[in-house]
């Protein structure tokens, strides 16, 4: 089957999956951040210049909840990797931001038969410290207000007045926080397993960072592109744990030139 | 009507200077584990007076916090089934949902059962939302987690035929076979807390025991909730004692002295505020609907306590008098304590348990000793004679 511009609906497996398309050419899966897709609109477009982006919503983020026994990026990379087959998908390049980028981990570990690149974002999915070293920031530690202070570099992206934004947004927000913790609450944002899988990856892969990233630190991005075989490791400035928000141009063009590169 | 007494074993002397959180982040470093252990034997000597005086017995478990030092409430009801007599023992509530081992629990229950001589009311909680850090457990999918673990007990407790086999998404059990079995058969009776008609509901179609806590005059449509399913369920009446009302309780023998006593107790609710926020809705603890109000308010829940002429109170920060008028707190002479209680019984429909804070915060010993021999002398009494309302008039 294909997939027509704009949102659509997809049965993988009995589930059905949310998916925004934009743009043609080469195929890029864009796997979304523990915010959902909340400000990755301009990222999306100037992805979309250059090839056709596919969005899929993770379910319990969209409308439905998630299927029952659906709680891991384990569930989420089969999903995906099950969308790319029915899709009849090849020569995928999975992009992936914060958990999204943790997803896209996890699917390249089981195969990456219909992927050519892979860009991690900001990613979740490892554990590099000591037993009492929290590696990924505790944001269940503070307010979400303060969660965006430590979230955003530029510090204009934590002014938001949730009373005024539309229910649509909040509804988004409500699923997003709790879905995350679905996905993600313990062991927290990572799978033990992981990383000493990270080596069964053999396509062309960048490790884009915030650099100023304070929920997963570039020395956490670091260590985890180093379990990954030739991995790119490359920072983008000034911008904080969500460069796709942050710094949108900077990110995509790097993603793209690296995607189009031999 | 039973009364049960019940303290939440506070670590009053950290209520000073806490800073602003008195649970979960507070360092352990200000509590004096010589104090706490006097505090606890006290509070021990307590309950084994209020025994002795004809009250049943209530406890609960808290984590990381000064407010209530039973951690663990096994441990407390452990000492209770061995130095108690006579008291119904009360748990409510064993947090379930923090807790990833269902046969422990039954393990524990039963044999707390079988030690107090069947005196054991297994009441069961998910858990506060601030002690999901604590715990870590998954805040996410707490309610059919919840609902399973009892499930697991019960079918633990009444099985006696030899070993089964349990294998959920949650839970994996081989060759199940708790010993010792309860002495209460089939098992000790379940209660629960509930602030939502769905869950009085879901309690009443199986006939356990709800409470409510804060829900003041507005407590009845609660109550009503349970008596329709109930009554789908086994086509009669649910007795009065399948309801409970968590009260603060002070009495005095002149309307000075139980004002005084009042404003003691009423340091309990007084301290619900030091919850640091970050931990106060953990995700997927309530509804995605019930998020997007609370976003829409600003944060805050709106409060739901109600007094008798529906003026809305708010428990943290209500005088004494509102408390009262909210059925919150009953406080004053033994005769306004009776009518208090009597007319918010007759409110609710039929109330066949008061589960009473008849200690908190500051409260001395002398004080709490005194407040549980005057209700005891003047006040029980009179309640275990109290004439329930008519159910099937009540129920309309």
């Amino acid at each position: 089957m294909t997939l027509t511009d704009g949102n659509s609906a997809v049965e993988v497996n009995g589930i059905e999956l949310e998916i925004n398309t934009r743009g043609s050419g080469r195929p890029i899966l864009f796997l979304h951040p523990e915010i959902g897709f909340d400000r990755a609109g301009p990222m999306l477009d100037l992805l979309a210049k250059k090839a056709k982006v596919i969005s899929p919503t993770n379910p319990g983020f969209g409308k439905a909840k998630a299927p029952p026994n659906f709680n891991s990026t384990d569930d989420l990379a089969y999903l995906y990797l099950d969308l790319l087959e029915k899709l009849d998908l090849r020569d995928v390049a999975v992009v992936g931001t914060g958990l999204g980028g943790w997803v896209a981990a996890q699917m390249a570990i089981k195969s990456t038969a219909r992927m050519s690149r892979l860009v991690l974002i900001d990613a979740f999915g490892v554990k590099n410290g000591d037993r009492v070293t929290r590696d990924v920031f505790d944001m269940y530690y503070v307010t979400e207000a303060d969660l965006a202070k430590v979230v955003y570099f530029d510090q204009k992206f934590t002014e938001r007045d949730l009373s005024k934004l539309p229910d649509e947004e909040l509804y988004a927000m409500a699923r997003a926080r709790e879905s995350t913790s679905l996905y993600g609450w313990k062991p927290y944002m990572h799978d033990p397993k992981l990383k000493g899988r990270l080596h069964r990856i053999h396509i062309p892969t960048l490790f884009l960072w915030g650099a100023e990233d304070k929920i997963v630190a570039p020395d956490y991005g670091r260590a985890y592109a180093a379990a990954v075989p030739n991995a790119k490791f490359e920072l983008i400035d000034r911008a904080g744990h969500f460069p796709h928000v942050e710094q949108p141009d900077e990110t995509a063009r790097r993603a793209l030139t690296f995607i189009e590169g031999n | 009507m039973r009364v049960f007494h019940f303290t939440e074993q506070p670590y009053s002397p950290a209520w000073v200077d806490h800073g602003g959180a008195l649970r979960i982040t507070i360092p352990n470093s200000k509590c004096d584990p010589k104090l706490a252990g006097d505090l606890l034997h006290r509070y021990y000597d307590e309950w084994q007076l209020a025994d002795e005086l004809g009250f049943d017995i209530m406890v609960n478990e808290h984590h990381s916090t000064a407010t209530c030092m039973a951690s663990t409430v096994v441990v407390t009801l452990s000492v209770l089934a061995r130095i108690t007599k006579k008291a119904r023992l009360l748990v409510l509530g064993y947090p379930l949902a923090h807790r990833p081992d269902p046969l422990r629990a039954a393990e524990e229950l039963a044999t707390i059962d079988v030690i107090s001589r069947g005196r054991l009311n297994m009441g069961f909680v998910k858990g506060v939302p601030s002690e999901f850090t604590p715990s870590n457990a998954n805040p996410v999918g707490i309610e059919e987690r919840y609902w399973e673990a009892l499930d697991f007990i019960v079918k633990a407790m009444t099985t006696h035929d030899g070993p089964f086999n349990w294998e959920s998404e949650n839970f994996h059990y081989r060759q199940v076979n708790i010993w010792p079995r309860p002495m209460q058969t089939p098992h000790p009776p379940v209660w629960s807390t509930t602030g939502s008609k769905h869950n009085a509901q879901r309690l009443g179609e199986r006939g356990y025991t709800m409470a409510t806590l804060g829900t003041g005059y507005a407590t009845k449509p609660l109550y009503d909730a349970y008596r329709e399913s109930y009554r789908a369920s086994f086509h009669r009446e649910p007795p009065p004692d399948r309801f409970g009302y968590l009260g603060l309780v002070a009495v005095g023998s002149t309307e000075a002295e139980a004002r005084r006593r009042g404003e003691l107790v009423a340091d309990y609710l007084r301290t619900l505020p030091f919850t640091p926020a970050p931990f106060r809705n953990p995700p997927g603890y309530i509804s995605v609907d019930d998020n997007v109000r609370l976003m829409k308010a600003g944060g805050r829940p709106p409060s739901r306590t109600q007094t008798k002429d529906g003026r809305i109170i708010n428990m943290m920060t209500g005088s004494v008098q509102d408390l009262i008028d909210a059925a919150m707190m009953f406080c004053g002479t033994p005769d306004q304590v009776y009518n208090q209680i009597t007319q918010f019984a007759e409110s609710c429909g039929g109330l066949g348990n008061l589960l009473s804070m008849t200690h908190a915060g500051f409260m001395s010993h002398e004080d709490t000793v005194e407040n549980l021999s005057l209700f005891a002398k003047e006040v029980l009494p009179r309640l275990k004679e109290y004439k329930q309302p008519n159910q099937a008039v009540a129920a309309e």
